[in-house]
C-alpha cells in the first residue's frame, strides 16, 4: 500500500449512540421552555428578570469556581444553566433579584460543587438553593402576586431592586396561592384555572398543562424515568383521594393536589433529576411513592401550604439507600435468595 | 411489556438496537479469494495452549496437510492452507497486538492447490470420542470471533449431559454477514454438521437461532431441514448482543446459565453456524479448517465483499483484493464494531476467528469528550446481565476492583452495550475489561500461593 493512512487504536465498541450529556441537558431545558414562556405571559418582566438573574448567577458561580480551582471549564455541559432556570421556576415573581442571585449561588456552590460537581451531588441543587432561600427569607418567598397577562408585561410584580439584606419588603398588592387559600381559608380553586395556570404562585407553578407537555416529551425521548412522576401522581391520588373520601369537607380532592402548587414542576423536572434519584427502577418507584406521600402529608397536616420541595429533598437523601437495597437480580444469580431459573 | 401488536419474536431481556449496517454486503454471494504469495499462520489462533509446529523451515507442505498439532487438550491442530514451502518459523505481528510465533508459508505458484487428502469421511460408525478427536485435529474453533476450541465444548464432562444443541446463526454484530451468507449458500453442510454433533452429544432437540434481519436465511433453513431431524429454526427479534451464548440460551430456551457456570450446566451446547458448517465440510470433503468466510465491509473499503479467504492471508492482500481503502479510513477492525479488535499493522494475517474486516472512516471514528456520570440509568436499562454499569464504572475509576466483585463484574459479558448508550461517553466496558483482567491475575496469584 502506497498511501499513508493514520490508524487509530482504541478499544471496542466503536459504535456509539450520538446524544451526549450536554445534548440531554439542552433537551431538558427545551422541555421546560413552554412553561417558562407561560411564566413570562402571566408575570411579565418580573419573571424574565428572575430567570435571567438566577441563570446568570448559576453560570457565574460555576465558571468562577472552575477558574479559581484551575479545573476544566464545565459550563458547556448545560447543567448549571438548567439548575439556574429550575431555581427561577420555583421562585415567586416578585422576589427581590438579589435573593434570586444568592439562591443560585447557594444552589451551585453548596448544592453541587462542594460534592464534586455534576454527577456527585446528593440533593437536587436547585432545591437546595430554594430551601436556603425559604429558610432565610420566608416572607419574600411567600409573597405572591396575582397572575396577569401579556397586556401588563411591563408591570413590576414586586420590589425587584432592593438593597440586599437591608430592605426586604416593600408593600405590594399581594394575593394568596391556591394552596394557601385551600389550607387557610378552605377555598378550592377551580380545576381549569389550575390546569392552565392562571393563578398566583411561583414561576413554574402556573400551567400544569405546559409542564405535562414538556414532561411527556422527555418521557418519549427517554430523558427522564417515567416511573418517578407516575409513582408520585399515583401516590398523591391514592393518599389525597383517600383523605377526601374520609372527609370531603376538610380535605381537598386529589386533582387539586395534582394540579396546584409545585407538584407538576417537582414531579416532572426536579424529582426526575437523574443524579439525585435512584438508579434502579424499583428504587424509582419507591422514591416516587415516597415523594407523593410526603407531599400530601406536609400539605395537609404540616404548617406549610406547600411540601413538594421538602418531599423531594427528603427522598433525595434516601436514594443511595434505595440503590443499595433494590439492586436487581443479575442474570444467572445463584445466591440463596435468588435461585437461578434452571428449568423453563 | 404489554403486548399490543400481536406476537413478538422471542429474544433476551435488555440489549440495544445499534442499527445493523448489513446492507453493504447482505446480498453479495461468497466469492473465493485467490491464493497470495505468502501466508502467515500464528501458532496461537485460539483460546488455550498454542499449537506445536510439526514442520521445519524448508519443508514442502501440501494444502490441507497438518503443520502443527494440538499443544494440549485446550488446543487444536493447524493445517497448511496452501501448497508451498515453509520459509520461516518466527514471531510475527498477531491481530491481538503482540508478536506471536508463526509458520510462514511461501505459496507454490505452479501447484494445482488440490487437497492433501481429499475424500469424504465416514462418521456414523465412529464413537463420540473419536469424532471429537477428529474435530480437534481438524483445527476447529468457534468461528464467531471468540475462537474457543470447538471440541472442548463438545466434550461433555462426566455426570452431565446435553439435551439441546443451539446453532448460533444470530450474527448480532452490525456490519457482519459471513454467517448469513454461509447459512444461505452452504446449508447442506450445516445440516450434515448438525447430524454429526447430534451423534456426538446425543441431544434430543436442535434449535437454530437466527435474527429476523436474515429472513431469507430463515426461509431457506426452514425449507431444507431434513424431515427426520428434530431441528427447529427459531426467528429471533434483532437485538444486540443476542449472539452471546448466555443471551441466546435465554432467548431460545428461557433458561439462565448460573453465574460462573457453563451452558452444559443447563443441558445446552451452543455452537456457531459457521463452525458447524465447517465440520460438515470436513466430513464431506476431508478438508480441515484452512479457510473461512470473512465479511470485508465498512464505509472505508472500496469494494465490500463476503470473501472465502485462506487462513493466514495478510490483511493488506485482502484489502488490495477489495479495491483498497478510501483515503479517509481511520480504523481497521477484525470482527464487528461492538467487540472487534483494532489493527495497527497491515501485515497481520486473517485468523480462524476473524469474522470480518471492518474499515471505518473519520466520519465514524469520533473521539468524544467524557463527562461525569449523571446516573441516567441507560446503561442499567441495556445491560443484558442486569449489572449496574454506572456503579461499576465509578468503582473502576477509583480502582476499587475488590468491590467490583461484589457488583458481579465477573458476570459481565463485555458486549459493550453500556458504552454504546452512555451519553457521558464513559469508557465503561473498556474499564471492566481491565478490571476483569487484573482480578483474574490476582485470583491466579492467590491460588498459586
Amino acid at each position: 500500500m502506497e498511501k499513508k493512512i493514520e490508524l487509530l487504536l482504541s478499544s471496542s465498541p466503536f459504535l456509539k449512540q450520538q446524544e451526549d450529556t450536554p445534548a440531554v441537558m439542552r433537551q431538558v431545558i427545551y422541555s421546560l421552555l413552554p412553561a417558562a414562556l407561560a411564566a413570562l405571559w402571566y408575570f411579565g418582566i418580573s419573571a424574565l428578570m428572575v430567570m435571567l438573574t438566577a441563570v446568570s448567577f448559576a453560570l457565574l458561580t460555576e465558571g468562577v469556581y472552575n477558574r479559581l480551582n484551575h479545573k476544566k471549564q464545565t459550563l458547556h455541559d448545560g447543567s448549571a444553566l438548567l439548575t439556574g432556570l429550575l431555581l427561577a421556576m420555583t421562585l415567586p415573581p416578585g422576589i427581590p433579584l438579589w435573593m434570586a442571585a444568592l439562591g443560585s449561588f447557594v444552589a451551585i456552590a453548596l448544592g453541587k460543587l462542594i460534592f464534586g460537581g455534576l454527577g456527585s451531588n446528593i440533593f437536587n441543587p436547585a432545591l437546595v438553593g430554594r430551601a436556603f432561600l425559604q429558610a432565610s427569607f420566608p416572607v419574600s418567598l411567600t409573597t405572591w402576586v396575582a397572575a396577569g397577562s401579556l397586556r401588563n408585561f411591563g408591570d413590576w410584580r414586586g420590589p425587584a431592586f432592593t438593597i440586599p439584606f437591608i430592605q426586604e419588603k416593600v408593600d405590594v398588592l399581594t394575593t394568596a396561592t391556591p394552596l394557601s387559600m385551600m389550607k387557610f381559608e378552605g377555598h378550592l380553586t377551580p380545576l381549569n384555572q389550575l390546569f392552565l395556570g392562571h393563578s398566583a404562585g411561583s414561576l413554574g407553578e402556573t400551567s400544569a398543562l405546559l409542564l405535562l407537555l414538556g414532561g411527556l416529551y422527555m418521557v418519549i425521548r427517554n430523558y427522564i424515568n417515567w416511573r418517578i412522576p407516575v409513582a408520585i401522581f399515583a401516590a398523591v391520588m391514592v393518599f389525597a383521594g383517600g383523605l377526601h373520601l374520609l372527609n370531603p369537607e376538610k380535605f381537598a380532592p386529589f386533582y387539586f393536589h395534582l394540579f396546584s402548587g409545585g407538584l407538576m414542576l417537582g414531579a416532572l423536572f426536579m424529582a426526575t433529576d437523574p443524579v439525585s434519584s435512584p438508579i434502579t427502577h424499583k428504587g424509582c418507584w419507591i422514591f416516587g411513592i415516597g415523594i407523593g406521600f410526603l407531599v400530601v402529608l406536609i400539605r395537609t397536616f404540616g404548617g406549610l401550604p406547600e411540601g413538594v420541595m421538602y418531599a423531594i429533598l427528603l427522598m433525595n437523601s434516601v436514594s443511595p439507600l434505595l440503590n443499595r437495597v433494590t439492586q436487581p437480580r443479575i442474570y444467572g444469580a445463584v445466591d440463596d435468595r435468588h435461585k437461578a431459573k434452571s428449568k423453563p | 411489556m404489554i403486548n399490543l401488536f400481536g406476537k413478538r419474536l422471542p429474544t433476551f431481556s435488555h440489549g440495544i438496537h445499534p442499527g445493523d449496517f448489513k446492507d453493504l454486503t447482505r446480498h453479495l454471494p461468497i466469492e473465493r479469494m485467490p491464493f497470495t504469495d505468502e501466508l502467515v499462520l500464528p501458532l496461537s489462533q485460539h483460546l488455550g495452549a498454542p499449537s506445536r509446529a510439526r514442520v521445519k523451515v524448508g519443508d514442502k507442505v501440501q494444502r490441507g496437510q497438518l503443520i502443527a498439532e494440538p499443544g494440549g487438550f485446550v488446543s487444536i491442530g493447524l493445517h497448511a492452507p496452501v501448497t508451498g514451502t515453509v520459509t520461516a518459523i518466527e514471531p510475527r505481528h498477531h491481530p491481538g497486538g503482540k508478536m506471536v510465533e508463526a509458520i510462514i508459508i511461501k505459496t507454490d505458484p505452479f501447484s494445482p492447490q488440490t487437497f492433501y487428502n481429499e475424500h469424504s469421511m465416514e462418521w456414523e460408525s465412529l464413537s463420540a470420542r473419536e469424532l471429537i478427536s477428529l474435530i480437534q485435529h481438524g483445527g476447529f474453533v468457534g468461528l464467531g470471533g471468540a475462537a474457543f476450541p470447538t471440541h472442548v465444548k463438545l466434550s461433555v464432562p462426566e455426570g452431565k449431559h446435553a439435551q439441546f444443541l443451539i446453532v448460533n446463526g444470530v450474527e448480532c454484530e452490525p456490519y457482519l454477514t459471513a454467517d448469513h451468507r454461509v447459512m444461505l449458500e452452504n446449508y447442506e453442510d450445516l445440516f450434515l454438521g448438525i447430524r454429526i454433533l447430534q451423534h456426538i452429544l446425543k441431544v434430543k432437540q436442535v434449535y437454530i437461532g437466527v435474527e429476523n434481519n436474515k429472513e431469507d436465511a430463515i426461509e431457506v433453513l426452514r425449507k431444507n431441514v431434513p424431515g427426520d431431524m428434530a431441528c427447529e429454526v427459531i426467528a429471533l427479534e434483532t437485538k444486540y448482543p443476542q449472539g452471546a451464548e448466555k443471551m441466546l440460551i435465554e432467548a431460545v430456551l428461557h433458561r439462565e446459565v448460573p453465574s460462573g457456570r457453563l451452558p452444559i450446566d443447563v443441558e445446552v451446547v451452543v455452537n456457531n453456524s459457521g463452525t458447524i458448517t465447517g465440520i460438515g465440510q470436513m466430513f464431506r470433503f476431508g478438508q480441515p479448517l484452512i479457510e473461512r468466510v470473512v465479511t470485508v465491509t465498512g464505509p472505508g473499503i472500496n469494494r465490500p465483499a463476503n470473501l472465502l479467504v485462506p487462513i493466514g492471508t495478510r490483511l493488506s492482500d485482502v484489502l488490495d483484493y477489495c479495491g483498497g481503502l478510501k483515503d479517509n479510513t481511520r480504523q481497521l477492525l477484525f470482527g464487528g464494531p461492538m467487540m472487534g479488535t483494532p489493527q495497527s499493522h497491515l501485515d497481520v494475517p486473517i485468523m480462524k476467528g476473524t469474522s470480518g474486516i471492518l474499515c471505518l472512516t473519520e466520519n465514524e471514528v469520533v473521539v468524544r469528550e467524557e463527562y461525569p456520570c449523571i446516573r441516567c440509568l441507560r446503561c442499567v436499562d441495556v445491560c443484558p446481565v442486569s449489572l449496574n454499569p454506572s456503579r461499576l464504572g465509578s468503582l473502576a475509576k477509583s480502582r476499587d476492583y475488590e468491590q467490583m466483585l461484589d457488583f458481579h463484574v465477573m458476570d459481565c459479558v463485555e458486549c459493550g452495550s453500556c458504552s454504546y448508550v452512555c451519553p457521558s461517553n464513559i469508557p465503561l466496558v473498556q474499564r471492566f475489561r481491565v478490571a476483569k483482567g487484573l482480578l483474574r491475575e490476582q485470583q491466579a496469584r492467590n491460588k498459586a500461593s
